[in-house]
């Protein structure tokens, strides 16, 4: 067997599996706190308007969270059936990271889901209150944790290399790694953005509908209210994530910005298509020397371009992901203050909540992108110059490997339909 | 332990038993939900949404186990962990989407309607069935250390199905205790289907399991411990009859419902000790053994967290059955 075909194989398998997981967790993440938030108001008012509320986006959440457990135990599998080189490697130090997720979030949340979603005539007000916030605890716990692994690979710290093999110096130092604090909170407000604009967008959608109907206003004015504080915010925390990257990981930026050459006053490509026999960029529209303030915050900096790297990533893919990311970004933004400032009206325009509406899946659009960038960015190296990801791939044959794939291909296909069918179906209804 | 092999440090020892516990865990809890999935097809709709609520609230939970089983062979025997799961590729892969389909089906049977509906019942009772039968397999393969050829794929084969009899009475005795009227009589016929089933597949690999491999017939039926170990079948034997017994009668007696349940876990505890007692002290049975561990200092620190937080894993798990103690009713909700 040639051994790239199974690299190949191994890796749109792993990439599949985690770019269809990703979906969920993201969502969840920040739904719910939207869930905390929705229990308390009921909690301190009593009303049952927000009960229902409350009621309703449970049903969105359980099934959210269902999609996001089955796709994570696969997850946990697919570490050692695909990557067997890379738990030889570094897995002293991925296995405990894993293992807390395991032990302080996973239990936590599937035990106080089944109190939240049907103990609410069971257990004590206080209790179920309770429930709710475990769950979502458990839910940005479990982000900790993988988060802290994720980052780890990127920009490696804290460990020791001994017999080969890497084991932990300081724990502290490997979990709270120079790139972590910045990828947590990226991350964390992607999913409180992406949860925003699903509860925002199927209001809107459920407005359409029916014009009149004032648990969807209330909780669309909750969630654009949340998208118009936090978009913005996340456009600062995505700055500060890149100039680290820049520090730790300067050929990703170097991908991203589609650098061929080391430039001072670099500019800004806009739109290019990177060429990578060639080593330029076919068509650019480029702004001179903006690059350098962005990324230096000094117009004549020095940056370094591809040319500076022994070994970097595919270009293309990175930069076209990268601005796919900020150019959704922008829009959600834009989106989520025009939103703000026309919730405030007696009436909602229909454009508007077709707007919305359109909007209601923006957020995985850019998860996704991201998600595209930092780990595409990362290669050749699955863990940033210690281990490189053709090192860490199985034996297992392409037969098996393709068999495998097209059974998930079938699954997930299946699933991602039902899911979008029970939405919408789901957001079309009344919450009473 | 034979002599010249390397010396099992306590810490190794001490993860091989919580990994048995974890994976004893899952089998016993998820088994029992696996189980009543794979009885769906036996009930009238009614029946049914009585069948999954009474598993409803448990089940993500009980497949976390598996998440922590799994867990544990990829932190502290990492190398068993690559060698078991590359060997297992395909049945790990279809026991996944058996478990995703089956896992979404709660959700989505609850909320269609009409032929979806009818869709969604059947790829719980598929997905359930696909996920006990992979798991079967997986253990028949790995008790044969994974060796090519139709034979020891047949046996494996068979392993799938008898689990799936095992998982049944589960299943059929959970509902004895959590439901009533017409369909606990009915699980009391299914459950006796499952322990027939059982019984065959309990016989079959242990008598299977020493003819396909030296290692593990030198430790059964070698002397002096060969008496001794005999009553680990015969006490699994004497619950079988038991067994036999209590789901013989038409109606069960209010406060002795939960017994064909704990019956069942017994005859797993005990299959499981008979498994652990063939395999120690290897990981993969001749091959890499329980000495080669991940870093002690990795163990160490996950040792610290796992003391520390396991308790409360098992206090609000007990918590959760407390809560949804009672029989099952048709609406959740209420």
């Amino acid at each position: 067997m040639d051994g790239s075909d199974a690299l190949i194989l191994a890796r749109s398998q792993f990439g599949l599996n985690i770019a269809f997981h990703i979906l969920f967790p993201s969502l969840t993440i920040g739904l719910a706190w939207y869930l905390v938030y929705f229990r308390a108001q009921y909690g301190r008012s009593g009303s049952p308007e927000w009960l229902s509320i409350y009621q309703r986006w449970t049903k969105v959440f359980a099934l959210t969270f269902a999609m996001g457990v089955v796709s994570g135990i696969t997850m946990s599998f697919q570490f050692g059936t695909n990557w067997p080189g890379y738990m030889a490697k570094v897995g002293n130090i991925a296995g405990p990271l894993l293992a807390y997720e395991v032990l302080t979030a996973f239990f936590l949340e599937a035990t106080f889901l089944g109190v939240m979603l049907f103990g609410m005539n069971r257990v004590p007000p206080w209790l179920h209150m309770a429930a709710t916030l475990l769950v979502a605890l458990g839910t940005t716990l479990s982000a900790f944790w993988i988060l802290a692994l994720n980052s780890w690979m990127q920009t490696p710290a804290g460990h020791i290399s001994q017999d080969g093999v890497l084991i932990a110096g300081d724990w502290v130092t490997v979990i709270f790694n120079p790139s972590f604090p910045y990828r947590f909170c990226h991350m964390l407000l992607a999913s409180f953005l992406t949860a925003s604009f699903v509860v925002a967008g199927l209001s809107a959608w459920r407005l359409l509908k029916a014009a009149d109907d004032a648990l969807a206003r209330r909780t669309l004015r909750v969630a654009v209210t949340v998208a118009a504080v936090l978009a913005p915010l996340q456009a600062f925390v995505g700055d500060q994530h890149g100039l680290n990257t820049l520090e730790h990981q300067p050929a990703k930026i170097a991908a991203m910005e589609a650098l061929w050459k080391t430039e001072k006053g670099m500019p800004l490509v806009l739109v290019a298509i990177p060429n990578e026999k060639e080593k330029r960029n076919d068509y650019a529209i480029e702004i001179p020397r903006l690059g350098s303030l962005i990324l230096k915050h000094d117009l004549d900096a020095e940056v370094k371009g591809l040319e500076a790297f022994e070994d970097h990533p595919p270009v293309a893919p990175v930069f076209f992901a990268f601005r796919a990311m900020v150019g959704v970004g922008v829009l959600m933004i834009a989106v989520a203050w025009l939103s703000l400032f026309l919730s405030r009206k007696k009436i909602f325009p229909a454009w508007w909540l077709w707007v919305l509406s359109g909007f209601t899946f923006s957020g995985w659009i850019a998860t996704l992108c991201g998600w595209l960038v930092t780990e595409i960015g990362r290669q050749p190296w699955l863990v940033t110059g210690i281990l490189r990801t053709k090192d860490a791939v199985g034996s297992v044959g392409p037969a098996e490997l393709g068999a495998s794939l097209t059974g998930y291909v079938l699954t997930y296909a299946l699933m991602f339909t039902a899911y979008m069918v029970v939405l919408t179906h789901i957001a079309g209804k009344s919450a009473k | 332990m034979m002599p010249g092999m390397p010396e099992i440090s306590a810490l190794a020892l001490t993860f091989a038993f919580l990994m048995g516990v974890a994976i004893l865990a899952y089998v016993v809890l998820d088994g029992y939900d696996l189980g009543v999935g794979m009885l769906m097809p036996a009930a009238d709709p009614e029946q049914q949404n009585r069948m999954v609520n009474s598993i409803g609230p448990f089940w993500d939970a009980n497949e976390t186990w598996l998440v922590l089983g799994v867990g544990i062979l990829l932190v502290a025997f990492p190398a068993s962990h690559g060698v078991i799961l590359q060997a297992l590729y395909l049945p790990v892969a279809a026991m996944l989407v058996g478990l995703m389909l089956r896992g979404v089906a709660f959700e989505f049977r609850m909320k269609a309607e009409g032929w979806h509906r009818e869709l969604w019942n059947w790829l719980f009772w598929f997905g359930s069935f696909l996920a006990a039968f992979a798991q079967g397999v997986m253990l028949g393969r790995y008790l044969t250390g994974f060796q090519p050829g139709f034979g020891y794929w047949l046996f494996a084969l068979m392993v799938g199905a008898a689990l799936c009899g095992g998982y049944v009475l589960l299943g059929a005795t959970w509902l004895i205790a959590r439901t009533e009227g017409e369909l606990q009589k009915k699980s009391l016929a299914w459950a006796r289907w499952g322990l027939a089933w059982v019984a065959f597949g309990v016989a079959l690999v242990s008598l299977a399991t020493p003819l396909v491999n030296e290692t593990v017939r030198e430790k059964w039926f070698g002397m002096p411990q060969m008496p001794f170990l005999m009553l680990l079948p015969a006490t699994s034997f004497a619950f079988g009859l038991w067994l036999w017994f209590l789901t013989g009668k038409k109606l069960i007696d209010q406060n002795r419902e939960w017994r064909p349940f704990f019956g069942a876990v017994a005859i797993f505890v005990l299959a499981f000790l008979g498994l652990a007692y063939s395999i120690y002290p290897w990981v993969v049975i001749d091959r890499i053994g329980l000495w080669e561990t991940a870093h002690p200092s990795s163990l160490r620190v996950v040792l610290w967290g796992a003391l520390a937080v396991l308790p409360f894993i098992v206090a609000y798990n007990v918590l959760a059955y407390w809560i949804f103690r009672g029989k099952a009713r048709e609406n959740l909700y209420e």
